[in-house]
């Protein structure tokens, strides 16, 4: 069976055209970009280009780009890194709908004396700004909010809050797993400080990520050891990794005019559609500035974990933010800050396209999804009237 | 991906008896939208009263609460009232091959359903929990709040299961799966059932030279005390330690805390619990 694969904000294919570029870095070139010999000098120009097409997609400096393990790692980077540079500050803000990779230290930052205030979201997941507002003072060390929400794709105004952040004197991180590559940024002009961002979020392999780090912003390393990235970050290069970042950076650009038509036209499409076919459904956060690839839909009276796996018996591959395919026995902590009813919460569905989906793949699941709702809503107790009207 | 059997996939994908029964003798309904899973019973019973003839079920919930309600519907046809109420949660999980520890809670609402709808049936007290069935008539006290969990519930469910640890009790049950304020009051559950006493001990060092005595009383301070005073927006201060007194000052949301007086008397009791036994604090200025 060929799998449709709509989960790509879970994770992504890695480019073929990525993969030929890191290949020969495992075998044949590989070197240690720190050694003094031409063998390991020819990676560090590798490194290095890969440094600049980062850099060249964010809007950035090569030198504000510090290549890391994972998105998480940059996140803990960069907010650790802010708390020691100002000791005397002790409160934290971020938001109640962050990714666990910031939303979990700064609850365990908080259990070590530190201040953390998580900002509250509207119904359609939009920021409350004026919390912000509120809530920041002299007092904060960081804000960190994220560019945009992993479960609905919607898309915070970050520059809104870097000039708030700003006027208290704070740093400003976010963790832009989800929208580098996605929507256009530009650095240069920016009031952000940390950006934090992943490879496979994007095309490239796991287990590399990268920090944008200011100029100019004072910066305690997380991973201490070598001089690596001008000793920001202690251990020897994942040079096949970097490079692939580099590539798939690269791509991204060039794809980004593409991911903001056609595959926003896509993702549209099966949004319309699935809510013309399908009665008692709702679209999470579907008012907002929303990614271009992401579409959170809840179906009343059905239960998440039931939906994915009979998609994933026509090879449909998609997420879910209820309760049961986690484990956990709450549907998803950003649902529940959005105020989704009970009654669909644990009934949404994440489809996330790239732009390795075609129309025939939306069109599949056009076909396959209502039938698949029709039979589980045929085996519920609850909302027995919508099935006459289906 | 869990790792479900090929029984309890078979089960899910090609559910037996689905539906209702119109004129059912018997109907069970355990669950509600909000918890994530629900399940309706409906029971036939042949002229006697006693057998099962025909069971269906309607599921709201994951693969594997769909897979149990099926499971369920087929272990009970034909026996009697008494026999399928001899039937554990422990057997609905075994006829599917098994079910992830995560996922035990399906098998248990199963066969909390049959008991409801026999109980309601025979209109004796309902051995149940819930909070969308507000006629029933429940035993014990709500211990998980979240999910409506009676202590009478939870004791069935632990004894039956021979549950250990607070964990396991979420798995089979949801309790303490929600804000988890009732893992204590579970703790309690499973030493009363089980009869294990909770493991609270902390070693004491048997001898202390001066230096180590005051090394820990610095470390019980950083590590049991300070952080939950935190919690609450205060702090203290380690101001001197001379032999067996500790004198220490109070901080942030604590100085000037009326109740300050009962927060020494805690940090009494936890340096006396982790460094010796005749600790005494005292609160000083400073």
């Amino acid at each position: 069976m060929k799998e449709i694969y709509l989960d790509n904000n879970a994770t992504t294919k890695v480019d073929d055209q990525v993969f030929e570029e890191m290949r020969p870095y495992f075998c044949e070139f590989y070197g240690n970009p720190s050694s003094m010999h031409f063998f390991g000098g020819q990676v560090q120009k590798k490194v290095d280009e890969a440094r600049n097409r980062v850099a060249s997609l964010l809007g950035a400096l090569p030198e504000e780009i510090i290549f890391t393990s994972c998105g998480t790692e940059s996140d803990n980077a960069a907010i650790r890194s802010a708390l020691e540079v100002s000791p005397e500050r002790r409160h934290i803000i971020t938001t109640r709908v962050e990714h666990p990779a910031v939303l979990t230290l700064c609850r365990n930052l908080s259990k070590r004396g530190y201040r953390v205030t998580e900002i509250a979201v509207d119904g359609e997941g939009r920021l409350d700004v004026d919390e912000l507002r509120s809530v920041i003072d002299e007092d904060t060390a960081i804000v960190s909010i994220m560019y945009a929400n992993n479960e609905t794709g919607v898309i915070f105004p970050v520059e809104e809050v870097g000039k708030i952040v700003k006027e208290k004197g704070a740093l400003f991180h976010t963790d832009a797993v989800q929208a580098v590559g996605k929507i256009p940024m530009d650095m240069k002009n920016s009031t952000i400080d940390m950006l934090a961002l992943s490879g496979h979020k994007l095309h490239a392999p796991k287990g590399i990520g990268a920090l944008y780090l200011r100029k100019g912003v004072p910066f305690r390393p997380f991973m201490v050891g070598g001089h690596q990235e001008r000793s920001r970050r202690a251990g020897t290069e994942n040079s096949a990794s970097i490079i692939a970042l580099g590539k798939a950076c690269e791509l991204a650009g060039q794809f980004l005019d593409d991911e903001n038509n056609r595959v926003m036209a896509m993702r549209d499409r099966l949004e319309k559609e699935i809510l013309a076919i399908v009665p008692k459904v709702r679209v999470n956060g579907g008012l907002a500035e929303r990614l271009p690839n992401t579409l959170s839909v809840a179906f009343e009276f059905v239960e998440g974990e039931a939906i994915l796996l009979l998609l994933n018996e026509k090879g449909i591959c998609a997420s879910s933010g209820s309760a049961c395919t986690s484990g956990s026995l709450e549907p998803s902590h950003v649902l529940r800050a959005m105020g989704v009813p009970f009654t669909c919460a644990h009934g949404s569905i994440r489809f996330s396209l790239s732009r390795f989906n075609t129309e025939d793949e939306i069109n599949m699941v056009i076909r396959e999804l209502p039938p698949v709702i029709h039979r589980l809503r045929e085996m519920s107790p609850f909302g027995r009237e919508v099935l006459v009207s289906n | 991906m869990w790792d479900y059997t090929d029984k309890v996939r078979e089960h899910f994908l090609n559910p037996r008896n689905v539906g209702e029964i119109k004129d059912a003798d018997a109907i069970g309904e355990v669950g509600s939208l909000a918890c994530g899973d629900a399940l309706k019973l409906y029971l036939k019973l042949d002229e006697s009263k006693e057998r099962i003839v025909d069971a269906k079920f309607q599921t709201f919930g994951c693969a594997s609460a769909i897979a149990s309600s099926s499971a369920l519907t087929e272990m009970i046809k034909g026996k009697t009232l008494d026999e399928a109420l001899n039937i554990t949660n422990h057997e609905i999980a075994e006829f599917l091959g098994g079910l992830p520890e995560e996922k035990m809670h399906c098998s248990v609402m199963g066969q909390e359903a049959l008991d409801v709808a026999i109980a309601k049936y025979r209109g004796t007290a309902v051995p149940s929990h819930g909070h969308d069935h507000e006629h029933m008539e429940m035993e014990g006290e709500i211990v998980c709040k979240c999910f409506g969990i009676t202590d009478q519930f939870l004791k069935k469910v632990i004894a039956s299961n021979e549950l250990h640890t607070a964990e396991q009790v979420t798995h089979f049950t949801k309790a303490g799966g929600g804000c988890g304020g009732c893992i204590p009051k579970i703790n309690e559950l499973i030493a009363e059932v089980m009869g294990e006493q909770p493991k609270e001990e902390h070693k004491r060092p048997a001898k202390l030279t001066n230096l180590r005595k005051m090394q820990l009383i610095q470390d019980v301070l950083e590590k049991e005390v300070r952080p939950l005073l935190w919690a609450d927006g205060g702090d203290l201060e380690l101001i001197d330690i001379a032999g067996s007194l500790v004198q220490i000052a109070f901080r942030k949301a604590c100085a000037g805390c009326v109740s300050s007086g009962h927060t020494a008397k805690f940090v009494e009791q936890k340096l006396r619990e982790y460094v010796a036994e005749d600790i005494r604090v005292e609160e000083v200025e400073g």
